[in-house]
């Protein structure tokens, strides 16, 4: 009786004490699953995992992530299922390329309050998470204003005060200029708040302002020097289009920023040389993750975390594949023949002799010897070798009397005349037109392609980098920058450094360097890095090299290397073996040229695309957003 | 009962649908391009025109659509008033413009159905046209006459002669099977041109196959074009 009368008061109690609370307390209750934003920047891991998201939201032209973004401007065949979209339309979309995230500037405005506001953290961690942020902020402006033009440029969260107008946040475009100038002064002023270390790649260091800045400073340089070839390209208020006067000043800026960058002072970045093969070395750039001094910002990957890449699946040699699939990018004729030959000179692959009749050639790769080994670090030429498997690319058998046997299928195997058992006709690569995953080009790509076991298979996937910004781009940078301010010399000694380590020893001199020199040197070096677009936009070059005419053969082999080359259709090399009994190139190969009967459409840049279109609902929200130029 | 619900609630279904919607617009504004009454032919799709519509709290075109390749357009529309342009920068011709440089705007008020020509100002004409088929080739003869020779003139960059096998015929390379250039610089007489291309296989085969000259003027995007013709090979 006692014990119930104990158990009684003992409960009568408890609950006593846990229901007579204030009515204002029990309602006030803090959530156990959202953080507020003094414990969210409490802790320096809590405040780096939510810059995660932040970092993780950047945005590309063309990245490893697609494929289909690397795959056009007639510098690739896309081998795909269906109709391949990119070399069958002609013009772009007004709206293509177009980025427009304003969600994304909000929360790195709202980090940056917060964080500034943040007092548990030390000054140390904020002052470098801020920089962090700005940094972000700074490169998502730049990429707006490289594919937009002049933006609102917003520093602070907008709050919006529910009385029903909204027009106090209705910001107008700010001109180009300016926008170069606040990412140019924003790299500056976190530069020093940021790591001098060259083993931090995956998150903001000094080394990546100074990258960022220099290629601002001089993609503002270009536009306001080339402008005047797209007079039209522009708007009264500046919003499109730079002016002339201020080029030099943005050349002399990335001219410095790229020299503080190389001088060390931001870490000891350098060019990747470690292999003694100089076109393994080149690919090496792209996947070696152990302490590369080359690669300066990058998107990273990590097997396992979920954070991986397709790639290597996309694109990997069809045959032996780890995956049923591969070979979607097959690099063009027009690139490959545009790397130049040992002796600094261009010239077309010597295909035939000046008779026209066909050159043998007793092994597939020997055609393409003595060249930039940047070419066999980019492409995977005929003949040349994936994990340790040569790719097996050729397009059939030509016979004494000048017909050809090929086959439909992959490695399909054929009687040929005068022989009695089957042989295989076609590579287990193709080229087959029109068959996705062969090489229809004649060529795969090799660039970011993962030597890794796994690399291709759904399971596994890669874990290579996407690389932002390398040094070999500063070096560029550097070298278009002094060419343009006077300084041939000095942009020579930068191109050489660059060329060097691609096998063309013999150096450039200042007399050589001309800016067709530089815009080839950036095809070569940078090609499917997201360059191709914004470098042709910014030399105000982008409508004539793509300017909607379909190429012809001659068109093709004329004016390779320079700035006159258009490169509107993928063209292809397919090689061929000779089977002619007793003759003495019997069984040796031969290439032929074609532009594969899927190219229907040919590259047309229209000056509407110079600057990506800004929808109709953006501008209806907001009246004081002018229109982009030579569009509707 | 259940069929009384059933028809009640159908009748109420045809109710709400005569008093929820409005007509659509009946009023057709159309017309084509004109320089002193001969035609301006362009590239289909390229050449935009807007119309504007004032007092809905909007900003931006209310129709956003371009010419057809012989220059013409057409529109439905309620009626009230409208601006229409041609925005700058569009077409192998000057518009009209406000002393600012803008382009100035037309006011067309609709009532009813109504036909607007376009008067604008080319750079060149193509004059007297005469494109014939003979054996395997298609040739042409025609005049270039440049209409602009102020301040705004401009070059000729190049002149083709394109040939498609449907009645699409321009410079985009989806819309011509083959052409043949001739450019500014190589023209002697602009008074007796004369170009000629070979006709190209033709899959499916047909007899017929359409054909226009195209003259590009240096620095303006858009090309002018003469008529297109249809030729029996």
């Amino acid at each position: 009786m006692r014990k119930i009368l104990s158990v009684t008061i003992l409960s009568a109690a408890l609950l006593g004490s846990g229901g007579c609370k204030k009515e204002s307390e029990f309602l006030n209750v803090l959530p156990t699953s959202i953080l507020t934003n003094d414990q969210a920047f409490s802790d320096p891991g809590q405040v780096l995992s939510i810059l995660a998201n932040l970092y993780n939201r950047q945005v590309d032209i063309a990245t490893i992530k697609t494929w289909e973004t690397m795959a056009d401007f007639g510098e690739a065949f896309p081998s795909t299922g269906g109709a391949p979209g990119p070399v069958q339309r002609t013009d772009w979309g007004y709206g293509d390329w177009g980025t427009w995230d304003y969600g994304y500037i909000r929360h790195l405005n709202l980090f940056i309050e917060r964080c500034t506001a943040a007092k548990a953290l030390s000054e140390d961690n904020k002052k470098r998470f801020l920089a962090e942020a700005r940094f972000l902020r700074a490169n998502y402006y730049f990429e707006m204003v490289k594919r937009m033009g002049g933006v609102p440029l917003i520093l602070e969260s907008l709050q919006y005060d529910f009385k029903g107008d909204p027009t106090y946040l209705q910001n107008p475009r700010a001109t180009e200029a300016a926008m170069y100038d606040f990412v140019i002064a924003e790299a500056e002023a976190i530069k020093m708040d940021l790591p001098a270390d060259v083993n931090q790649k995956s998150r903001a260091s000094r080394g990546a302002a100074l990258a960022m800045l220099t290629r601002a400073a001089l993609y503002a340089g270009s536009i306001a020097k080339y402008g005047v070839n797209t007079p039209q390209v522009s708007l009264p208020g500046g919003e499109v289009g730079i002016p002339a006067a201020q080029a030099n000043a943005y050349y002399t800026k990335a001219l410095a920023a790229a020299q503080e960058l190389i001088g060390g002072t931001a870490g000891a970045y350098a060019l990747y040389k470690k292999k003694p093969d100089l076109a393994e070395n080149f690919a090496s750039i792209f996947y070696d993750k152990g302490s590369n001094p080359e690669s300066i910002f990058i998107e990273d990957f990590k097997l396992k975390s979920g954070k991986v890449h397709a790639f290597t699946i996309a694109n990997q040699p069809r045959f032996g594949a780890e995956e049923e699939e591969g070979g979607r990018t097959n690099p063009s004729l027009n690139l490959v023949h545009s790397f130049e030959r040992l002796d600094n000179s261009f010239a077309p692959l010597p295909i035939a002799d000046g008779g026209g009749n066909p050159i043998y050639y007793t092994n597939q790769p020997d055609l393409f010897a003595g060249r930039d080994a940047r070419l066999a670090g980019t492409v995977l030429l005929p003949g040349t070798a994936f994990k340790g498997r040569t790719v097996d690319i050729w397009a059939g058998y030509l016979l004494g009397d000048g017909s050809i046997i090929s086959g439909d299928q992959r490695g399909q195997f054929k009687t040929l005349p005068g022989t009695a058992t089957a042989v295989q006709v076609v590579g287990y690569d193709g080229p087959i037109n029109g068959m996705e995953f062969t090489a229809q080009s004649g060529f795969y790509i090799r660039k970011y392609l993962d030597p890794a076991a796994g690399s291709g298979s759904r399971g596994t996937s890669s874990e290579v980098p996407f690389i932002r910004y390398r040094f070999a781009e500063v070096l560029l940078n550097a070298a278009e920058a002094a060419f343009e301010l006077g300084q041939t010399g000095v942009a020579a000694g930068y191109m050489n450094q660059v060329r060097e380590r691609a096998g063309l020893i013999v150096p450039l001199v200042a007399g050589n360097i001309t800016l067709a020199r530089i815009m080839h040197e950036r095809r070569a070096e940078l090609c499917f890095e997201g360059h191709v677009l914004y470098d042709n936009k910014r030399w105000r070059k982008a409508h004539t090299i793509w300017d909607g005419q379909p190429m012809s053969q001659a068109d093709l082999l004329a004016n390779i290397g320079t700035a006159a080359t258009r490169n509107t259709q993928p063209w292809a090399l397919w090689s061929y073996k000779l089977h002619k009994p007793g003759d003495p190139n019997h069984g040796k190969w031969l290439y032929r040229i074609l532009k594969s009967p899927l190219v229907t459409g040919a590259n047309r840049f229209r000056f509407g695309n110079y600057y990506s279109n800004i929808n109709n609902d953006i501008l209806a929200n907001n009246p004081k957003i002018v229109r982009q130029p030579n569009q509707d | 009962m259940k069929i009384i619900i059933a028809i009640l609630s159908f009748s109420l279904f045809l109710c709400a649908c005569e008093k929820d919607n409005y007509d659509p617009p009946t009023a057709q504004l159309s017309g084509k391009l004109v320089y002193q009454g001969e035609p301006i032919n362009v590239e289909f799709n390229q050449v935009p025109y807007n119309l504007f519509q004032f007092g809905f709290g909007k900003t931006g075109p209310v129709s956003n659509t371009s010419f057809t390749q012989e220059g013409t357009y057409s529109v439905l529309l309620f009626n009230g008033t409208y601006k229409l342009i041609i925005p700058a920068g569009q077409g192998p011709f000057l518009w009209k413009k406000t002393p600012g440089g803008a382009p100035d705007s037309i006011t067309v008020t609709m009532n009813g159905s109504q036909q607007l020509d376009l008067e604008v100002t080319p750079y060149y004409m193509i004059r007297t046209p005469q494109i014939t088929a003979a054996g395997n080739n298609v040739n042409a003869t025609f005049k270039l006459e440049k209409v602009i020779t102020d301040a705004n003139a401009k070059n000729i960059e190049h002149v083709n002669i394109y040939l498609n096998k449907t009645a699409f015929v321009s410079g985009n390379s989806s819309y011509n099977l083959v052409s043949t250039r001739r450019l500014g610089a190589d023209i002697v007489d602009p008074n007796n041109v004369a170009l000629s291309v070979v006709v190209p296989t033709i899959i499916p085969a047909q007899n017929y196959i359409f054909a226009r000259i195209g003259l590009k003027i240096a620095g303006v995007e858009d090309m002018i074009f003469s008529p297109v013709v249809k030729l029996t090979l």
